[in-house]
């Protein structure tokens, strides 16, 4: 019934997010207030139909229902309750049911807080964002149903595929749908903005909180998958520039730029056409990355769909709407007057820089991610573009906006003073210098690696000259320093703590590439090992069972100047359902640095091959985004922002009838 | 929800981990692969994690546990030991398994734009961003009648103090 129940209530999603997509649009195009009127009530029921599936899944897989097909293959009644709740969303059917989900509940808020938004701008968003959930529920309904029977029903289910038994899957899809589909809003915004042919100030505005939003749930998505592919594969690596991997860079460094963008628009009214078109190129990658992944047309470990009908299902979406917008742009953008003239050098000029870098950064990996298919497609020919590729060309674009960054909020708006600039940031650089020598005279290491390290440092210097500048530090007594820097607005917390965050995380991804120290030992029990200031004894190996899987699981005591400091238990597990063994990797926290242990099969009396990894700092690659997370809510949280658009959010919790 | 595991079920999974034990699902790198010479050993190492392993996806074979991987960490280290330099295992090994093998294309004729679109996007937006700057700025306007002689005028009062 459950299955049935909630199979229906996704086919009534479909109808009301056609209604949705519809009336909004005709009734923005009428000027007729009624029709217009249609979309939030709709939008807030599609919501809630699409909730009501998602939770019917959700339902059939905490009660182990094996005659549904979706949940036979990818559930097991042993397993935890925590990963029957998260394998509704780690395949393919299931998460694109969360996708939409995340979209509805993303047109919902549009709805219910977007009040103060002029009324065709509004209509037109959501009717924009009906389209999509249209175009997603058709596919799902038609190519990708997850409440599908199976006759007869199995007694026992396939079980999910192990890797992604972990808290992982539980965090990482949500945070990055979130990310990709809150694009969807900017999307809609730039279309609504192209349709009306008028874009200003307010509409920036508008839009910013959106895209921030979306942007903070990107960039701690992008970093929870990170660690999880750390800890999870065991070989300790934190980036592999997997296709799949790179369809998530794609939008984080298009939305990058259009948060920088937008600022422009909202302060100066300049940039309007470049960055209506980066908010449609950010969604489009959204979509793109989403089709990479979901067509299996890049077989990767993240691809769980190889059938050839869903590929083609999307691709159409996919020349829907990005063809659509695209063409709309080229149609309307022209109508959209420029704005405020500049200097080169300028805050402008600076935001420029970073949209020209971050787009070059972005073409490099589109283009990387693609290459090989259309070059084997246009001439039969294979090659490879991996990690060593994207490292020598996206590496330096990265380091180059880096190194420049820490300028950019020195400078005025409209006419800015480079040597001024310079002159306030030379502390920094030479705090940066001599980061540099004291490392390379103790740690040594390669020239990239020493102009990495100089970027990094003088980046988070960067960011705290920036702080320092904006409370005039050294120039105002102690007690006006306090209240200038409560004074300050959030928004310019949230810049510096985005600064420093990215800083923060090229230091890590510097210590981690470089300082990191390997042993690869075969050890029998009783050998030590030492690694850093580290010694670890390998005391022998046991076996080990949990609800779905049994282990093997080896000790080692590490002690540091004598005193044991902790016991390692890297194991080899086997998922039992599927026969597929896992890796399961030791990790212990030393301050920033942390120590990984892995281990091979055991041989024969107890013998085993480990692998053992000092990465120094390593925790900075993901406190780094975590630290730029915070800069974004924070600048979400700025009084500016609030007065833009969600303003009326708090009153509306507050007295919801009304 | 903890349940354990029992009867068949335990029997299977004793089965499937001796299995898995006996392919050996290895970690990557083996110690008794490594060779004695730790600059040899370094640069053989280095190589690797630049070679596809070409059953597996977007793996290095330093990093892959497919046998096939494990077999070309034993070539090239053999190709190492033998004296071959960095460029000639690369030749013999693209000569054996083309180019898919080398996980940084080489810069060539069908390479060129994949290689070259970070220095076009730059250079054609660095174009584009200084012919826009460039068209917005407004040429000043020449003095009106009126403006020329206040000008003049101020200049006079500025020359008599």
């Amino acid at each position: 019934m459950i299955a049935e129940l909630s199979h229906y209530a996704l086919v009534l999603a479909l109808a009301l997010a056609i209604m949705q997509a519809v009336l909004p649009l005709w009734g923005a195009a009428k000027n007729d207030a009624t029709l217009m009127g249609v979309a939030e009530p709709v939008a807030i029921a599609n919501f809630a139909f699409v909730a009501l599936a998602f939770a019917g899944l959700t339902a059939l897989y905490i009660g182990s229902d094996f005659s549904v097909t979706n949940v036979f293959e990818n559930s097991h009644s042993a397993k935890p309750l925590i990963y029957k709740i998260t394998g509704v969303w780690g395949n393919h059917e299931g998460s694109m049911l969360l996708w939409v989900l995340v979209l509805a509940l993303f047109s919902a808020f549009v709805a219910a807080f977007g009040g103060n938004l002029p009324a065709r701008l509004r209509a037109n968003a959501l009717g924009v964002q009906g389209l999509i959930a249209t175009a997603f529920l058709l596919f799902i309904l038609t190519t990708s149903n997850p409440f599908l029977r199976l006759e007869p029903a199995p007694a026992e289910g396939r079980d999910l595929n192990p890797i992604l038994q972990d808290l992982g899957l539980a965090i990482h899809p949500p945070l990055l749908y979130l990310g990709y589909v809150g694009f969807s809003i900017s999307f809609a915004f730039a279309v609504a903005a192209l349709l009306e042919g008028k874009i200003d100030a307010a509409w920036a505005r508008w839009v910013r909180p959106w895209t921030l939003a979306a942007w903070v749930f990107l960039t701690l998505g992008i970093a929870m998958g990170s660690y999880w592919a750390y800890y999870e594969l065991g070989w300790g690596g934190f980036w592999f520039w997997d296709p799949v991997e790179n369809a998530s860079v794609l939008p984080w460094l298009t939305g990058t730029a259009l948060l920088h963008s937008a600022l422009v628009v909202e302060k100066r009214d300049a940039l309007k056409i470049w960055t209506v078109l980066l908010a449609i190129l950010a969604f489009s990658l959204s979509l793109l990355g989403t089709f990479l992944v979901r067509s299996g047309v890049l077989t990767s470990v993240h691809a769980f769909a190889t059938d050839p009908t869903r590929g083609v299902f999307i691709l159409a979406i996919l020349a829907f709407f990005i063809g659509g917008s695209l063409a709309l742009f080229a149609w309307r953008a022209p109508e959209l007057k420029p704005g405020g003239i500049f200097a080169p050098v300028s805050r402008e000029g600076a935001l420029i820089l970073n949209n020209l870098l971050l787009t070059a950064a972005a073409a490099t990996v589109l283009t990387g991610t693609l290459y090989p298919l259309a070059l084997e497609a246009l001439t039969g020919e294979k090659i490879s573009v991996g990690a060593p590729f994207f490292n020598r060309t996206v590496g330096p674009l990265m380091l180059l906006l880096l190194v420049l960054m820490p300028a950019g909020p020195l400078l005025a708006w409209k006419r800015g003073d480079a040597l001024g600039a310079a002159q306030r940031l030379v502390l920094a650089g030479g705090i940066a210098l001599a980061a540099v020598i004291l490392l390379y005279i103790t740690a040594g290491g390669s020239l990239m690696a020493a102009i990495s390290l100089f970027v990094a440092v003088f980046a988070i210097a960067g960011a705290i000259t920036e702080f320092a500048e904006r409370i005039q530090l050294f120039r105002v007594s102690a007690g006006e320093l306090f209240s200038r820097a409560i004074g300050l607005p959030r928004a310019a917390y949230g810049s510096i703590f985005a600064h420093a965050g990215i800083g923060l995380a090229l230091l890590g991804i510097v210590a981690e590439s470089n300082w990191s120290t390997e042993r690869i030992v075969a050890l029998k029990p009783g050998d030590q090992v030492s690694i850093a200031s580290f010694n670890l004894g390998y005391t022998g190996i046991g076996r080990r069972e949990g609800p779905n899987w049994i282990e093997d699981v080896g000790r080692f005591e590490v002690r540091r100047g004598g005193t044991l400091v902790a016991v390692a238990e890297p194991a080899k597990r086997v998922y039992v359902a599927r026969g597929m063994p896992t890796t399961e990797a030791s990790i212990h926290t030393f301050g920033l640095g942390q120590l990984y242990v892995t281990i091979n099969d055991p041989e024969q009396g107890g013998g085993v091959s480990a692998r053992i990894y000092w990465k120094p700092l390593v925790l900075l690659i993901w406190l780094g985004p975590v630290l730029m997370a915070v800069g974004g809510v924070l600048s979400l949280s700025d009084r500016r922002l609030r007065i833009g658009a969600p303003r009326r959010a708090a009153r509306a919790a507050v007295a919801p009838a009304e | 929800m903890r349940r354990p595991l029992h009867g068949i079920a335990l029997h299977v999974a004793a089965l499937a981990f001796a299995f898995a034990t006996a392919l050996g699902a290895a970690l990557a790198l083996e110690p008794g692969e490594m060779l004695k010479d730790s600059a040899l050993e370094a640069r053989a190492r280095a190589l690797t994690k630049t070679l596809r392993c070409m059953v597996c996806q977007n793996e290095s074979i330093d990093d892959s546990n497919a046998p096939l991987a494990r077999d070309l960490r034993v070539l090239v280290r053999e190709r190492v030991a033998a004296g071959d330099s960095d460029a000639q295992v690369r030749e013999f090994l693209v000569a054996r398994y083309g180019e898919f093998i080398l996980l940084e294309p080489r810069f060539g004729a069908r390479t060129l734009l994949l290689w070259g679109v970070p220095v076009l996007v730059i250079v054609l937006g660095g174009l584009g961003v200084a012919l826009a700057i460039r068209a917005k700025r407004p040429a000043p306007a020449p003095l009106s009648e009126e403006e020329q002689r206040r000008l003049a005028a101020i200049l006079n009062e500025n020359k008599k103090l």
